[in-house]
């Protein structure tokens, strides 16, 4: 008598162990799929690393870190970061200081004065024009902008950073006013109508109300956009001259850590050549720098964040 | 009644500063405009400038002309059709891991450490600038993974690129699913696969295809990593095609193919002394930003539309 009900329970439970498997197998292969993340990042670091170190056999850390000539595709070659450095960031102020005001203003506009229907009609165009490819940027810089400048400045060089760094501002004032819109929309009603019930105009709600409650969002968005605008690659490229120059001087030509990675691709430089490694020691400054200013990004964010 | 007398007094002043403060109100609502346009209004003007510097070349020939020495005769083919094949190679890998990613971390991955390590990567890549992923791939894919400076190469890295932008907009989709849903599905016996792919999953199609076309625009425009792991300017060339007569009917050598893409054919254009050259670059821009434009339009439409037409 036992023996038929062993048979009848047995196919179910051999259905369950194959389900319970087939479970645990998709679990395992989603996971995996997140696992590509992790090594990404593991993998950009190794190899950044393994082949700057091949780059600091040759060159001492010491020279690359002070030097101030930029030469390694020249003869007589010299390895110092300092020109390029100098050339990412004046270029990344010039276009800070042309999209930081615009950008904050446009947003404080945008959330406190600007009809409902007129958010929604701007907020999709803003979110649209940070999509546009940067290489486009370059050409408005090279065609537009610097011979805008040049009837300003008649002895202005074709390639400066001054035009480079305009034009990587207004990429980035949608960036910026995007963001900076989303911190404000978050700040609560209820802290307006408190300061329009103590008889506020929109002007004092939007500065002394609405801006300092969402500031952690704000500056959080100004720091994404130094980010960007150090890694910026198309527009400097293009726009701001390859030849390395230390100098903050926006009017000369002068390569960023960007722009001379483009440089080197472009040519054919044997592997394994010091000239070729030099490009991944430039790719980790430039991988620090962005880095770091990411990571302040986060921490202000968290640290001065306004919770209501 | 003295003091009612200091306050007909004052209510001078007191209207005096209410008209004062209503004029600053006006005043900044004007620069906050001004400053709007401002950005909207030079970008408008740096698209018009493309579409009218690129005019005399929209024709059919430059799209289907090879690359020339001469700019009258140049043409976008290789361009278009490189980018076409890399963008295919880009949606194949990088749509299923970076749908099956934000599966995982939204309704699988436990609340440990491990978890909080994906997530600080995912958000730390979307940050990471698009030259180092060209690194990655010149030192990883090309030489020591011997994929050469091929069609796989340029699509795997800028699947690589787009991979975050995938994720997020995945697990942004799915936490808007209510969790009634899932509660429903296994109330009837489904598996935890059985909610998470018949419902979840489905339900939020339309917000990941939103974050997959935004992607894949990020992708087509991208140039600094695919210049960095070597594409050439010059191609005169088609890659073999994908599709063939005979059996087995598909072809797999155009992955190792040489390649151009058209951010690259127009960086290349704009880097010629010739001006002739500069008016193909312009055309070649225009077609980017409308095409990239018409991608990112239609994918924050469906949003707008998902959005408002949620019916839980």
């Amino acid at each position: 008598m036992q023996a038929p009900v062993e048979l009848s329970i047995s196919p179910r439970l051999a259905k369950n162990i194959r389900r319970n498997v087939k479970e645990r197998v998709i679990e395992v292969i989603l996971m995996l799929a997140a696992l590509v993340a992790v090594a990404t990042t593991f993998a950009i670091v190794g190899v950044l690393l393994y082949e700057s170190l091949s780059f600091f056999k040759t060159v001492s850390i010491v020279e690359f870190l002070t030097g101030t000539e930029w030469t390694p595709l020249f003869e007589d070659a010299h390895y110092g970061i300092l020109p390029l450095v100098s050339g990412t960031l004046t270029t990344s102020a010039i276009a800070l200081a042309v999209a930081v005001p615009i950008g904050t203003i446009s947003a404080i506009f945008l959330s406190e004065f600007a009809s409902h229907k007129t958010r929604e009609i701007i907020k999709p165009i803003l979110e649209l024009l940070v999509g546009v490819p940067t290489v486009v940027f370059g050409y408005f810089a090279l065609f537009f902008v610097t011979p805008l400048l040049q009837a300003l400045y008649p002895d202005l060089s074709t390639f400066n950073m001054l035009g480079a760094g305009i034009v990587m501002g207004i990429m980035i004032i949608p960036y910026i006013a995007s963001l900076s819109e989303d911190a404000m929309r978050a700040v609560p009603m209820s802290m307006r109508e408190g300061s329009y019930a103590m008889g506020a105009t929109r002007f004092q709600t939007a500065i002394k109300v609405v801006t300092p409650a969402a500031i952690s969002g704000i500056v959080a968005a100004y720091i994404l956009a130094i980010s960007r605008a150090v890694g910026e690659t198309m527009v400097v490229a293009i726009a701001a001259g390859q030849q390395p120059n230390l100098t903050f001087n926006p009017l000369e030509s002068a390569a960023t850590i960007t722009a001379y990675i483009v440089q080197v691709a472009m040519g054919d430089l044997p592997h394994g050549s010091v000239g070729y490694q030099s490009i991944f020691a430039a790719g980790l400054v430039l991988m620090l720098l962005t880095l770091s200013f990411n990571i302040i990004g986060h921490w202000v964010r968290k640290r001065y964040r306004e919770a209501y | 009644m003295e003091h009612r007398a200091s306050v007909i007094e004052n209510l001078g002043e007191v209207r005096a500063m209410i008209k004062r403060h209503k004029r600053n109100d006006l005043l900044f609502a004007g620069l906050g405009l001004l400053c709007l346009m401002l950005g909207l209004v030079t970008l408008m003007l740096l698209f018009w400038q493309l579409i009218a510097d690129g005019y005399p070349k929209f024709t059919l020939d430059f799209l289907t002309e090879f690359p020339s020495r001469h700019a009258s005769r140049a043409g976008l083919l290789s361009a278009w059709t490189g980018s076409l094949l890399v963008m295919t190679v880009t949606f194949v890998t990088a749509v299923p891991i970076g749908v099956a990613a934000g599966l995982y971390l939204e309704e699988y991955a436990p609340k440990n450490w491990f978890t909080d390590l994906i997530e600080i990567n995912v958000s730390n890549l979307a940050g990471v600038p698009s030259i180092i992923y060209g690194l990655l791939a010149l030192g990883l894919f090309v030489y020591m993974l011997g994929f050469g400076q091929s069609i796989l190469t340029a699509g795997l890295t800028l699947a690589l690129l787009i991979l975050p932008i995938v994720i997020v907009s995945t697990r942004e989709a799915i936490r808007a699913i209510p969790v009634s849903i899932r509660e429903a599905a296994y109330g009837v016996g489904a598996t935890k696969w059985q909610v998470v792919y018949d419902h979840v999953f489905k339900y939020s199609y339309g917000g990941i295809l939103t974050g997959v076309i935004i992607g894949m625009s990020r992708a087509l425009g991208e140039t600094a990593p695919i210049i960095t792991i070597g594409a050439l300017t010059f191609i005169a060339f088609l890659p073999p095609a994908p599709i063939t007569a005979e059996p087995p009917f598909l072809n797999f050598e155009w992955l190792s193919s040489g390649f151009t893409v058209m951010p690259i054919q127009m960086f290349n254009w704009l880097s010629r002394p010739d001006h002739a050259f500069h008016i193909n670059a312009a055309a070649t821009g225009a077609l980017i930003i409308v095409v990239t434009l018409l991608m990112n339009g239609a994918a924050i439409w469906m949003r707008y539309k998902i959005r408002k037409n949620i019916k839980w």
